[in-house]
C-alpha cells in the first residue's frame, strides 16, 4: 500500500470536519476524491501533506507516518493552491528551483519541459513574466507540471481541472492517464467535475461532511451513479 | 453613493483581519495628525510675533520660504498620499455615471490631511495680519492663493503617480537650490517671492493660482475618467521579468539554490526593496554619533552602539523576518524535501555578506578617527558572529505573514513585537556596549574593541548549535506558523 489512512479525524472548535476510519490506496492507482464544498477533500489532502495536524489517527505515505518522519517528502509532489508557487520567479526559474530541491539538473528539467510544449500553449516559457502576473489558469499549469519534476511516486493535485480551458483540461487528462499507465506513480486528484474524475480515475471515493460515503471502482456506470447521488435521486 | 462608499470603507476597516493592528496604527496616525495640527496652529500664531521680534517683516519672510514648503509638500505627498482607486471597482458595474465615480474619488483626496493641515497655520496667521493693520483684501487674496497652490499640489500628485524620476528630480532641484541659498551663491526665493508677495500687494494676482487649480482639477477629472477601465487606470502594474541565472553564486554549492532565491526575493518585491533601502539609510546613522551632532551620544559606549547599527542595518531589518519572507509560499517549502539547515545557512550567509559590504562602505568613517573605524570593525565582527544568530532565533517566534507585493508596514509592525523577541534583542545592542565597557575600564580602550571582536569570533563556533535550536522551533511551531501565514493569503 502506498497510502494508508488510519482512524483519521479532524475537528475545528468541536466541529468534526473529517472522519475516516480507514482508507488504503495501492501503488500505481489513479485515485479520485469527489464531494461538495466542505466535504473534507482539502482537509484530507492537507493532512496527507502534513500541513495540518489531525485530531486523531495518522496517515502513512510509503510506509512513513507523515507526522513523524519527513522521508515521504522525497517521493511526494503536490499542488494544492497558489501558495505552492513563488510569485516573484519566472516559470522557468520556478521549475529549476523545484528541480534543484528534488535533485534534478537543469538539463533534466529542460528535457521534461520540452514534453509539455503543447500543454503550455506558448504562454508560459520565455514570456518575461513573473508567476504572480500570470492568469490563474496559467499559474495552475505551472504548478501541475512542477509536480512532475524529479520522478515522484505520489502526486497530489487539488482541483486540477478548475480554471483550466477545455483544451488544457483534455490534455491534462491525457497526462494523468499517462502517469498511471506503468503503475509506478500513484496519483490523487480531487475535483468537483464528475465527468473528468470518472474519466481519469480508476477508483473514486465520495466524501460527505467528512465521512466516506462511497468507494467505487470506476466502471461505465460510475458517472451515472455519481450524478444520481449528487442530485439526491439515489434511493438510500 | 457617497454614503455607500463610506459604508464600504467603514466595513473594510472594521472587518479587516488585521483590525487591531489597523486600529492601533490609525490611533497613532490620529495622534500624529493632532500633533501636527497643534504645531501648525502654534506656528500660525507664533510666527508673526517671533519674526517681528527678530525685526523681520512677517509676511515677506513667510513668502520668501513658502516655495520650499510647497516643494517639500509635493515630494512628501508623492511618497505618502495614494490615489484611492481600490474601492472603485465594485462601483463600475452599478448604475452610476462614471463622472460621478470619478468626482467622488477625486473629492476624497481633497479631504486628505495634507490639504487642510496648512489651514491651521494660514487662518490664525491671516487673522493676526489683519489685526495688525495689514489690508484685508490683500490678506484674503493671499490666503486664497496659497490654499489654491496647496490644492494644485494635490492634483499634480495624481498625475505623478508612478513617475518617481520626476519627483526625485524636483526633490534634488530643491535640495540643491536650498543648499546654494544657504551657502549664499544663488537665492531662488528672490525670483519666487515677488509672486507670493504680489498676491497680497495686488490681490488680482491670486486669480492665477485659482485658475490653474481649476484647470488642473478639470484635467485630473478627464484623465481619470478616460482611464477608469480595468486595463488602464485601475490595472496593477505588471513588471517585465528578467531572468538571471546568477551563475556566480554556484560556488556556494547546495546553498546556492536558496541564496539565488533570496536575492531574487530582495530585488523583485516592493516590500523587500524597501528593506534594502532602509538598510542603506542605516549606513548614515553613524553621523549622528560620530559628528557629535547629538550631545547625549557623546559617550564612548555609544560609539559601539552606533557601530552595531551602521554595519547591521540589513541584518536587523531582514533577519528579524526569517522565515516570514517566505510566508506566501510556506506550504510549498513545507512539502518539498528541503533541509532546514541549508535554508537557514543561506539566510545567514546573506546577512554575513551584507554586513561585510556595509563594513566596507563604512570605511570613510575613518575621517572621525581610528577609534571610530576600530569600533565599526569590532561591531561588524560581533554582528556576524553573534547577532546573525540572535536575529534568526528571534525571527523564529514571529508569525506575521509578509505581503511581498505591498510596500506598506515596512517600518515595523505591531505584531512582530513580543516579549520573547524583545528579550532576544537586548543583547544584540547592549552586549557589545557592555563588553566594550569591561575592556575599556580594565585594560584600556583598545582592549574594549578587542574584547568585542573576540566574543564575535567565538560566536561563529556556536552556529550549528543555534541552528539546531531554531530548527526545533520551526518544527514545533510548523502548524501554527502555516495557520498564521494563511491569514494573509
Amino acid at each position: 500500500m502506498m497510502i494508508e489512512v488510519n482512524n483519521l479525524s479532524k475537528e475545528y472548535n468541536g466541529v468534526r470536519v473529517l472522519n475516516l476510519e480507514s482508507l488504503s490506496i495501492p501503488k500505481g492507482q489513479a485515485f479520485g476524491l469527489v464531494g461538495n464544498n466542505g466535504a473534507g477533500k482539502t482537509t484530507l489532502f492537507s493532512s496527507l501533506l502534513d500541513l495540518i495536524q489531525p485530531t486523531t489517527g495518522y496517515i502513512k505515505n510509503g510506509g512513513y507516518e507523515v507526522h513523524k518522519s519527513e522521508a515521504w517528502k522525497k517521493h511526494t509532489a503536490s499542488f494544492i493552491d497558489e501558495s505552492f508557487l513563488i510569485g516573484y520567479l519566472t516559470p522557468e526559474e520556478y521549475f529549476y528551483f523545484i528541480g534543484d530541491l528534488r535533485g534534478e539538473s537543469k538539463a533534466d528539467v529542460d528535457a521534461l519541459l520540452a514534453g509539455f510544449e503543447d500543454f503550455f500553449n506558448d504562454e508560459i516559457i520565455g514570456k518575461s513574466k513573473y508567476l504572480r502576473d500570470l492568469s490563474k489558469g496559467n499559474q495552475k499549469k505551472v504548478g501541475i507540471v512542477a509536480t512532475l519534476i524529479g520522478h515522484p511516486e505520489v502526486i497530489v493535485l487539488d482541483e486540477p481541472f478548475a480554471n483550466l480551458d477545455p483544451t488544457t483540461q483534455i490534455r491534462l487528462k491525457g497526462i494523468i492517464k499517462g502517469l498511471v499507465e506503468d503503475k509506478d506513480v500513484t496519483v490523487l486528484v480531487s475535483s468537483h467535475d464528475l465527468q473528468h474524475v470518472t474519466e481519469v480515475c480508476e477508483r473514486i471515493v465520495v466524501l460527505e461532511k467528512g465521512e466516506l460515503v462511497k468507494d467505487i471502482m470506476t466502471s461505465p456506470e460510475t458517472l451515472k451513479e455519481l450524478e444520481d447521488f449528487f442530485s439526491g435521486e439515489e434511493s438510500m | 453613493m457617497i454614503k455607500q462608499f463610506l459604508k464600504l470603507e467603514w466595513k473594510a476597516f472594521f472587518r479587516s483581519p488585521t483590525f487591531q493592528v489597523n486600529l492601533f496604527l490609525k490611533i497613532l496616525m490620529g495622534l500624529g495628525v493632532l500633533y501636527m495640527v497643534f504645531v501648525f496652529a502654534a506656528m500660525g500664531i507664533g510666527v508673526y510675533f517671533g519674526l517681528t521680534e527678530m525685526e523681520m517683516e512677517p509676511l515677506e519672510t513667510v513668502n520668501k520660504y513658502i516655495i520650499y514648503y510647497l516643494a517639500f509638500d509635493l515630494v512628501l505627498r508623492y511618497f505618502i498620499q495614494k490615489m484611492p482607486i481600490i474601492n472603485i471597482k465594485p462601483f463600475l458595474l452599478l448604475p452610476l455615471k462614471k463622472s460621478r465615480i470619478v468626482n467622488v474619488a477625486l473629492g476624497k483626496t481633497a479631504g486628505y490631511y495634507f490639504n487642510w493641515l496648512p489651514a491651521f497655520f494660514l487662518i490664525p496667521f491671516s487673522i493676526i495680519l489683519v489685526m495688525n493693520g495689514y489690508e484685508l483684501t490683500g490678506v484674503l487674496a493671499w490666503h486664497i492663493g496659497i490654499m489654491a497652490l496647496i490644492y494644485i499640489n494635490n492634483f499634480i500628485n495624481i498625475f505623478l503617480n508612478n513617475v518617481t524620476v520626476v519627483v526625485l528630480f524636483i526633490a534634488a532641484l530643491f535640495a540643491i537650490s536650498g543648499g546654494l541659498h544657504y551657502k549664499g551663491y544663488f537665492d531662488i526665493t528672490n525670483y519666487t517671492k515677488p509672486f507670493f508677495h504680489g498676491m497680497y500687494a495686488s490681490p488680482w494676482m491670486a486669480i492665477i493660482p485659482v485658475l490653474i487649480l481649476c484647470s488642473v482639477a478639470y484635467s485630473a477629472f478627464l484623465y481619470f475618467k478616460k482611464r477608469i477601465f480595468l486595463d488602464s487606470g485601475l490595472s496593477e502594474k505588471i513588471d517585465i521579468a528578467t531572468t538571471d541565472n546568477m551563475a556566480w553564486l554556484d560556488r556556494f554549492g547546495k546553498l546556492s539554490t536558496f541564496l539565488k532565491n533570496d536575492i531574487k526575493l530582495l530585488m523583485r518585491n516592493k516590500r523587500s526593496k524597501k528593506t534594502v533601502f532602509i538598510s542603506v539609510l542605516f549606513l548614515f546613522y553613524g553621523l549622528l554619533f560620530f559628528t557629535g551632532a547629538v550631545k547625549t551620544y557623546d559617550g564612548v559606549f555609544w560609539r559601539m552602539f552606533a557601530a552595531i547599527f551602521v554595519t547591521g542595518g540589513f541584518l536587523f531589518s531582514f533577519g528579524q523576518f526569517v522565515p516570514s519572507w517566505d510566508s506566501s509560499y510556506y506550504p510549498l517549502m513545507m512539502t518539498q524535501n528541503i533541509s532546514y539547515k541549508e535554508y537557514l545557512k543561506s539566510k545567514w550567509l546573506l546577512m554575513v555578506l551584507a554586513t561585510m559590504v556595509s563594513t566596507i562602505l563604512c570605511i570613510p568613517y575613518l575621517y572621525f578617527g581610528w577609534e571610530v573605524l576600530a569600533a565599526i570593525v569590532a561591531g561588524s565582527i560581533f554582528n556576524m558572529g553573534i547577532n546573525t544568530h540572535l536575529v534568526l532565533l528571534g525571527g523564529a517566534f514571529i508569525k506575521t505573514p509578509i505581503d511581498l507585493t505591498s510596500g506598506k508596514k515596512a517600518f515595523g509592525d505591531k505584531n512582530s513585537f513580543n516579549l520573547k523577541v524583545l528579550l532576544i534583542s537586548l543583547p544584540k545592542m547592549f552586549g557589545p556596549m557592555a563588553l566594550y565597557a569591561i575592556g575599556h575600564y580594565t585594560w584600556g580602550p583598545v582592549w574594549g574593541f578587542v574584547l568585542v571582536a573576540i566574543v564575535g569570533c567565538v560566536g561563529f563556533a556556536f552556529r550549528d548549535i543555534v541552528f539546531n535550536m531554531i530548527i526545533k522551533i520551526y518544527k514545533k511551531e510548523k502548524y501554527k506558523t502555516l495557520q498564521a501565514y494563511k491569514q494573509a493569503n
